[in-house]
């Protein structure tokens, strides 16, 4: 009498997901908020100088996204991290108010649309969320770091509303890039990292060390 | 209180049920076979490594969750694997949610939420209790865990490592299960707090009636409250799972040999220890240094603490109007002076909480002290200064070795052998040893595993490993020999009394009071934080059985 | 860290009232203000805002410590508006990338002050606010989903523990050999591997607590609620209150005609 276990593909949150999705999150909504008081002080000068720059170092605020997303695997694994982050920001006192809410869920949304879609040309469901490769990983942050900039630019609470149009868009420009790099090519170094300790034992992230770089 | 109704007691059956875990070749239980009626109380034994915990965490349905599930191309090799039937009431543990309740071994992971009256709600909420119940019983659960006189509002984080046992074993019974587990649910506490919480064990199954299994190394404390023994032998494809079965009298008295054999602490016996070689120079050690005859002092004091406050806050700077003064941080203990000589051990005791841990650490050279110094002898820093917490980590490792409290904390690599070989490799030499320490820790067939997924004894053994594998001279190991079973108890305690015979000096912090004998030395009892009492006491070392001395500290004064 | 994410004795009145009242009616707040740019209606709310802190339990002196990052925030976004914001008026300095004009300095006023008045009410919110409250509003009330929620405020409370764990893992290293001392670069490297090391010790300990919340019955779709969250008339005034600020901002902004609505013009 011999019962393997099911193994069966699954999008379903289990109670591990969730804390450890959390706890990404709720981490890098203390990073966040590290992050913001140092962006005021790296930002000063630049400032002074070209203020839509400072968005080359807007992508520490997507970190959460894309780790959240690489390590979980799982369908609103970035939206979710994404906003749970900004609410940990908002907890220690956010420079943007409750409208730090509304970047997070953008932000999220940015990354996790990239997820769900980059392979969404073969049209068929169990294709989403099947690749989690560097690239992907790249995409996903330039989706969050995109969505960073047209939240800032365009919403009423947007950082950046009055700006001329010209500076929008340079700003756009410059947290696509470095929501690329810093939240894409960072977390997923980190994910590798991860796996490599074993941690991400119960994750199917678990392989990540091993998983081919570009396919 | 008399609102506890009787619960429903469960019965367990398993049917040649087995597990192995993803990634390993041998099963960690295999065709177990067992009946265990409603109502049995179960003390479940075996040697470390034997399966107890997984078989635990199966009944409480929360095995295999790791793998189950998970997107992605399945059916690699490593995917874990179950065989037979484990069944609680005749269904799986999984569709029994609540039926069993289960306290795991490390406090800290088992506090849910942040104040105490939420958190031993926790469980009854999610069983859909109606809330008016949910607060009767958590009055009721907390009253006979002990922590009745806590408020229901008082943070979590503020509880000793004791409280949090008992806080998690409330959670538990405000569950009322039919089956509780237990796994080694008093280790890291100090003696009078295991009495405690196996007392409120006893009172609640008193109570509802329960079934009750229990995992522990030692069979001393559970004897009296179980009524059956079952010894597990550790997996392998051909033997079965169950060593030995009965009650514990009958197992006691016909089969100790053979309990004796396979690792089990049983009353009254002291595994044999390798007996020291080298004579021993009598106590005078650790009183002249404590009497102001510094390091440098002739007699090989390799490590001394001269008037030490210990703590493990930072001093903080005060505000402007103060001028930036600093302010020390309240030491938990203060004014030990104390020392160590090469060859010699030093054992430092205490109840939970006193400050031993934070001491082991100072005097390692890891926290810098709030008051007084710690010294290096010249033997010992070999050129680098008298002040350990001012050396390089490097030069650190090489000279003063420290096993930390909670193994995870040092692991530093994905594989038992690169965790092994970290040390020698940094410092370019002493690989010779990590062979002998794989041997006589039983580590061996561990070797590629990764360190996060063994064993809570297989953990404390190679946490204590991977610092012996450095060399260093002065030795501070903080609880090296909780959870662990009684052969590996004795190659641990050989292991250590050979090092003392090569001059090697040993600092141990803990609560085993056997292990503190095999060592023998200088005993240093901390009292409670904050309370002066303490004091030093000799051992005339070999195999004396301590229990039941008090400890000048821990006595109420 | 760890004080900034408890409320310790707080008991204020404030503190009493629901989260989700609290929250929405920062949210009105905020959204009203974000419509316009302009220093009336900012000054306004501001003002209103400072008067309300007494009533959170925070004094000035907390303010003060939690607030000068986000009035150098405040102003220094104010300060980019200024110089980027396209020019009305005479031109006051002009340096080839970007010009300051009297329009656009009044509107980089404006976006301070409004900074602060948005920053404020959420520091406010936070500052009276218990995590654990929160969570039995958003899943009770707000009919999140309990799993999420839960799970979330589990993990807030081991972030508060990572303080004490930084430091030992600190310690846990040098005594692996793995130095935190030297020079620069050598102190970089190993605060991004001690940081790395917190990470992972993290991620094990949420694994364990997903076990533990696991083995007391959490993850099925139904539960009760042993601390119901509830309503009371104190959320109306709260919401009344919010509903207030907002309305006196806006209708000052409009009284004095500066109300300026500056993501419609743009566009
Ligand atoms: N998550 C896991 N992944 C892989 N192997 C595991 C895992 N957990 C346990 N093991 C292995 O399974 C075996 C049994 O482990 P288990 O924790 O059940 O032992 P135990 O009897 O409780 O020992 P101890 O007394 O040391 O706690 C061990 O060899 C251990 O290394
Ligand atoms: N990481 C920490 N940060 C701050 N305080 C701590 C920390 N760990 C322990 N403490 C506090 O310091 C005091 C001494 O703790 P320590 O760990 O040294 O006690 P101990 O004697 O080793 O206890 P045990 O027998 O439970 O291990 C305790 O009151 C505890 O609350
Ligand atoms: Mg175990
Ligand atoms: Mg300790």
């Amino acid at each position: 009498m011999t019962s393997v276990v099911t193994k069966k593909t699954s999008y379903n949150w289990r109670v591990v997901d969730i804390v450890v999705a959390a706890l990404i999150a709720v981490a890098g909504g203390v990073i966040f908020w590290a992050w913001s008081q140092g962006a005021n002080v790296i930002s000063a000068p630049i400032n002074a100088l070209y203020p839509p720059l400072t968005g080359l170092y807007a992508g520490g605020w997507m970190i959460p996204a894309v780790l959240g997303m690489l390590i979980i695997r799982k369908p609103g694994a970035a939206l979710f991290c994404e906003t749970v982050a900004a609410t940990g920001e908002l907890f220690m006192g956010s420079q943007y108010g409750v409208a730090v809410l509304t970047s997070g869920l953008l932000q999220g949304l940015g990354a996790e649309l990239v997820f769900a879609l980059v392979l969404y040309k073969k049209f068929s469901v169990p294709a989403l969320y099947r690749k989690f490769n560097l690239p992907v990983a790249l995409l996903a942050g330039a989706g969050a770091g995109l969505f960073c900039g047209l939240n800032d630019s365009f919403t009423p609470w947007g950082w950046n509303i009055a700006y001329a149009a010209p500076d929008k868009l340079v700003y756009i420009i410059c947290t696509t890039i470095s929501g690329a790099l810093i939240a894409g090519g960072l977390s997923w170094l980190a994910t590798r990292g991860l796996a490599r300790t074993g941690v991400l034992g119960s994750f199917a992230s678990r392989k990540a060390a091993t998983e081919p770089v570009f396919s | 209180m008399t609102s506890i109704q009787a619960v429903r007691p469960a019965a367990v059956t398993a049917r040649g049920w087995g597990w192995r875990h993803a990634g390993r070749a041998r099963p960690a239980v295999n065709a177990l076979d067992l009946d265990i009626r409603p109502g049995e109380r179960v003390l479940l034994l075996g040697p470390s490594g034997a399966g107890k915990s997984t078989l635990l965490h199966a009944l409480a349905g929360v095995l295999g969750d790791s793998s189950a599930g998970e997107p992605g191309e399945s059916g690699d090799t490593g995917d874990s694997d179950e065989t037979g039937s484990l069944l609680i009431d005749g269904a799986p543990p999984r569709d029994r949610r609540g039926r069993a309740g289960l306290v795991q071994q490390d406090p800290e992971t088992q506090v849910v939420l942040s104040r105490v009256g939420d958190d031993v709600a926790f469980g009854a909420e999610n069983l859909s209790v109606p809330p008016a119940e949910i607060w009767a019983r958590v009055h009721e659960s907390l009253d006979d865990v002990g922590l009745g006189a806590l408020s229901q509002d008082h943070p979590t984080s503020a509880l000793s490592g004791g409280q949090k046992q008992r806080l998690a074993l409330a959670g538990i019974l405000a569950m009322r299960p039919g089956l509780l587990l237990l796994d080694e649910p008093t280790a890291n506490l100090d003696p009078a707090g295991v009495l405690e919480v196996r007392d409120a064990v006893g009172r609640c199954l008193e109570k509802t009636g329960a079934t009750l299994v229990v995992v522990e190394h030692r069979v001393a404390v559970w004897k009296d409250l179980v009524d059956r023994i079952v010894v597990l032998q550790p997996g392998s494809a051909t033997e079965p799972a169950v060593l030995i079965d009965g009650t514990p009298d009958a197992v006691l008295d016909q089969a100790r040999d053979m309990l004796m054999a396979a690792g089990v602490w049983v009353p009254g016996h002291v595994p044999a220890t390798r007996a020291r070689t080298t004579a021993r120079r009598g106590g005078a050690a650790a009183h002249g240094a404590g009497r102001g005859a510094g390091p440098s002092a002739a007699g090989g004091v390799l490590l001394a603490a001269e008037q030490l406050a210990v703590s493990r806050a930072q001093p903080r700077r005060a505000g402007l109007r103060d001028g930036f003064r600093r302010i020390a941080p309240q030491p938990v203990q203060a004014g030990i002076t104390t020392g160590v000589r090469a060859g010699e051990a030093l054992t430092i005791t205490g109840p939970n909480g006193a400050g031993k841990s934070t001491f082991a650490l100072t005097l390692a050279g890891l926290l810098r002290p709030v008051a007084g110094t710690v010294s290096a002898s010249d033997a010992l820093s070999a050129g680098v200064g008298s002040d350990p917490y001012q050396w390089k980590a490097q030069q650190l490792i090489a000279r003063i070795g420290t096993v930390f409290q909670e193994p995870e904390h040092q692991f530093v690599t994905g594989r038992v052998i690169d965790e092994l070989m970290f040390g020698p490799r940094h410092l370019g030499y002493g690989e010779d040893r990590v062979e002998e320490l794989l041997e006589r820790l039983r580590l061996t067939d561990l070797v590629d595993a990764n360190p996060y997924t063994l064993s809570g004894g297989e953990k404390r053994r190679l946490s204590v490993a991977t610092v012996l594998a450095a060399h260093p001279q002065v030795l501070v190991l903080d609880e090296p020999t909780f959870g662990q079973d009684a052969n590996t108890w004795a190659e641990l305690a050989s292991f250590l009394s050979e090092l003392l015979d090569a001059g090697t000096a040993i600092v141990s912090v803990t609560h085993d009071q056997e292990f503190t004998a095999a060592l023998g030395g200088t005993e240093l009892s901390l009292g409670a934080p904050g309370r002066a009492g303490r004091g030093s006491r000799e051992h005339g070392g070999g195999h004396h059985d301590l229990r039941g001395r008090e400890l000048p500290g821990a006595a109420p004064s | 860290m760890r004080d900034a994410l408890a409320l310790r004795g707080n008991r204020s009145v404030l503190t009493r009232a629901n989260p989700l009242a609290k929250f929405t009616a920062v949210v009105l707040i905020t959204f009203v203000l974000a419509l316009s740019i302009d220093w009336v209606s900012a000054s306004v709310a501001l003002a209103f805002e400072l008067l309300l802190f007494p009533l959170a339990g925070l004094t000035l002196v907390l303010l003060w410590q939690r607030g000068w990052p986000l009035i150098l925030a405040a102003a220094l976004g104010g300060w980019s508006t200024a110089i980027l914001a396209p020019d009305t008026g005479s031109i006051l300095v002009d340096t080839g990338i970007w010009s300051i004009s009297e329009g656009s300095l009044q509107l980089g006023l404006g976006f301070a002050l409004r900074g602060l008045a948005i920053a404020l009410p959420a520091v406010l919110l936070m500052s009276c606010t218990d995590p654990t409250d929160l969570a039995d509003a958003l899943a009770q009330k707000a009919k999140l989903p309990h799993r999420f929620v839960l799970g979330t405020l589990a993990a807030m409370r081991l972030v508060g523990l990572m303080a004490e764990e930084w430091q030992t893992i600190g310690m846990a290293r040098r005594a692996r050999g793995v130095g935190s001392r030297g020079n620069p670069y050598q102190r970089i490297r190993a605060t991004l591997g001690q940081s790395f090391g917190l990470l992972v010790q993290a991620i094990r300990r949420a694994s364990r607590l997903a076990v533990t919340m696991e083995a007391r019955g959490f993850g099925g779709a139904e539960r009760t609620w042993a601390r119901p969250s509830t309503f009371s008339g104190l959320d109306a005034w709260v919401l009344l209150g919010g509903l207030g600020i907002a309305a006196a901002a806006v209708g000052a902004a409009l009284g004095a005609g500066t109300w300026n609505m500056v993501f419609l013009a743009q566009q």
